[in-house]
């Protein structure tokens, strides 16, 4: 539920009991009122009353309440004395609603040339069920309007107001730490969103800088061991060509080399990665796929007649594609050489080039690889020494960099597909 | 032939003169911008190598005023950086060839050759070794006069074990200089193995043996 509705809701929630009991206290201090003037005004009829008794005396005889609207009874000088001003209500039957309908009575004395009376003025009052009838229906209006009047208030106010949040949080799902985004914030004078936004922008571009500065350490380091690496190869060949070795001496020197040369693949690799995730391959230019995977083909010839297992290449149709050569070359290079690597033994590896796709696909374990971590650095399906457990990486990093869609699937055979938008 | 290596790390200087040397060339050094930049005015080199990350200021740069004074000394740019701009850069402004950290010797003598071989002949001469000649212009290979026909790659390693003759050059070397640097992962170079064979046999009554070398890898020895 969005905040805006769920405020509305307790709102909505809070104002049935705040209504109700602000109600009943009106509906008190209202009646308190209608009570006071109605009695005010029955003590005015008394003085008027008085007013007009000596020039109409005959005022003395009125004693039928339903004519005058007020009776005059004679009593003794003692009953005036003992008797106190009374108001109260009482039932009458009214004519015109031919029901019973509450008075307001006001029960009073008076002295006129030594004879005493008691007087009783009338008035007719609110009927009580109509007014809280009434008063219901208004609060219920009230209740209405008022909620009609928060929801639309929500919607066009809140919603400006809470402008800043709602663009942050159309922003930050599409947020990438490795893609140069920019989270624009919207200005603001509320202190909650000044807040807001410069924590996130604080808080992103920090995340930013280490990942920067991460990424650009491992391209530093892998930098910085080259040259050390090339004067430790470089010292060796130059040992072996200068020393008479007996064999196994040499085998030892060969093996050492072997291993600085892998030290230095997987340093070019790494090296390689974190370029691509640097963004440092600019240069972009129409790539025919077709010529490219024969050449490829071509280069791993050897290696897969080695293993006796037979490139086979399918052209449905040609692929073009814009993007950075060197890239294009390592990412089917990657491919096409995990796919001999991994193949089978007399066996083939397949290449077919669709309008929009190609995969390569190779026999090897009987079984589907684990698709989540087949792309992940460092993880190696076989145990096979030489290999970096970077080649895929690269790939997928490669292809991610210019949204061509790599998966992996298995169906008898291993196969990667890539797929160009 | 005279050389100038410009190149700030000592033992690397050391490790380059010294197996350039061995091939009697005459060496010179340099370890900074400034001597580099004096020698380039006063002498003239056949081939310069060139490291573009030094001390005080960039080998780009050099190159740029090599260029300027209208000299065509060969120029190799060796880099620790491998960096793609770097080498569009530099071969744009003029660097025959760019050779990354680290490499193997015997890569460092093929394009020291190529270079001095495309400088001083334009590619129009015979190589000759034993009975065998090559031209490196038309890639063409003779025995005895009589050609021989050979595939790209079974070529490629013919001039890099010629460009290395006597020196040990081993597997991955080879692998890289010939079937590229992305051969580089697999499982063994031992596939190298099916192209010296045929070489081998096409080279049947040539005076050349290549040797192998307890596995490790391959020398050209002359009877």
């Amino acid at each position: 539920m969005k905040l805006l509705n769920h405020t509305s809701k307790y709102l909505a929630i809070l104002l049935v009991p705040l209504i109700s009991i602000w109600a009943f206290i009106f509906y008190y201090a209202m009646l308190d009122e209608i009570y006071d003037s109605l009695d005010d005004g029955l003590e005015n009829q008394k003085i008027l009353l008085l007013e007009r008794l000596p020039t109409n005396p005959e005022i003395l005889e009125h004693n039928d309440l339903d004519l005058w609207s007020h009776a005059i009874t004679p009593i003794s000088k003692k009953q005036y004395e003992q008797f106190e001003d009374r108001n109260s209500d009482t039932l009458m039957y009214m004519l015109n609603e031919r029901d019973f309908e509450p008075v307001r009575v006001y029960e009073t004395t008076l002295a006129y040339n030594d004879n005493y009376y008691k007087v009783k003025f009338i008035t007719s009052m609110v009927e009580e069920d109509d007014l809280i009838q009434d008063l219901v229906v208004y609060l219920i209006v009230l209740y209405a309007s008022l909620m009609i009047a928060i929801v639309i208030l929500n919607n066009l106010m809140l919603k400006k107001i809470w402008k800043p949040f709602h663009s942050l949080m159309r922003q930050l799902p599409d947020f990438r730490i490795e893609k140069n985004h920019h989270i624009k914030t919207i200005d603001t004078n509320i202190e909650e969103f000044k807040l807001l936004n410069t924590s996130i922008t604080t808080l992103i571009d920090q995340s930013r800088a280490r990942y920067l500065e991460q990424q650009h350490f491992i391209e530093n380091a892998s930098h910085e061991l080259q040259t050390p690496l090339a004067i430790i190869i470089n010292k060796l060949e130059l040992f072996l060509e200068n020393t008479k070795l007996p064999a196994d001496d040499i085998k030892t020197m060969a093996s050492v080399l072997d291993n600085l040369g892998r030290l230095t693949r997987l340093n070019k690799s790494l090296l390689l990665l974190s370029k691509i995730e640097n963004r440092q391959f600019v240069d972009e230019e129409t790539i025919d796929f077709n010529s490219l995977t024969a050449n490829i083909i071509g280069d791993f010839e050897d290696l897969a007649s080695h293993k006796h297992i037979v490139l086979h290449l399918e052209e449905h149709s040609n692929l073009n594609f814009q993007m950075n050569k060197d890239l294009a070359v390592v990412l089917m290079t990657n491919l096409v050489k995990n796919a001999i690597i991994h193949g089978q033994r007399n066996n083939t590896v397949t290449i077919k080039i669709h309008e929009k796709s190609i995969s390569i696909s190779n026999f090897g374990v009987a079984e589907a690889l684990n698709a989540n971590l087949i792309f992940s650095r460092f993880k190696k399906i076989s145990n096979d020494k030489k290999s970096t457990g970077l080649g895929l990486a690269i790939a997928k990093a490669i292809s991610e960099k210019y949204g061509i869609g790599l998966e992996y699937r298995y169906s008898e055979e291993h196969i990667f597909k890539l797929t160009f938008f | 032939m005279k050389l100038l290596i410009i190149e700030d790390e000592p033992e690397m200087l050391e490790n380059m003169s010294q197996t350039l040397e061995r091939e009697h060339y005459i060496v010179e050094t340099a370890s900074d911008y400034k001597t580099a930049l004096q020698k380039i005015a006063v002498y003239d080199y056949d081939c310069i190598l060139l490291d573009i990350t030094l001390p005080d200021g960039n080998g780009l740069e050099l190159l740029k005023a090599l260029k300027l004074s209208g000299k065509d000394d060969g120029v190799i740019i060796v880099s620790a950086k491998d960096s793609l701009d770097d080498r569009l850069e530099g071969l744009n402004l003029g660097a025959d060839d760019y050779l990354p950290k680290p490499f193997h010797m015997a890569e460092l003598h093929a394009r020291v050759k190529a270079v001095l071989r495309r400088r001083h002949f334009e590619g129009n001469q015979y190589i000759h070794i034993g009975n065998v000649s090559v031209q490196p212009e038309n890639r063409r290979v003779t025995v005895d006069n009589h050609e021989i026909v050979l595939n790209r790659k079974e070529y490629d390693i013919l001039m890099y074990l010629i460009t290395n003759k006597t020196r040990l050059v081993t597997k991955s070397a080879l692998a890289e200089h010939v079937w590229g640097d992305h051969i580089d992962q697999s499982d063994s170079f031992d596939f190298i193995y099916s192209q010296i064979k045929n070489l081998r046999k096409k080279l049947e009554h040539a005076t050349i043996n290549i040797e192998a070398v307890y596995g490790v890898g391959y020398k050209l020895e002359t009877d």
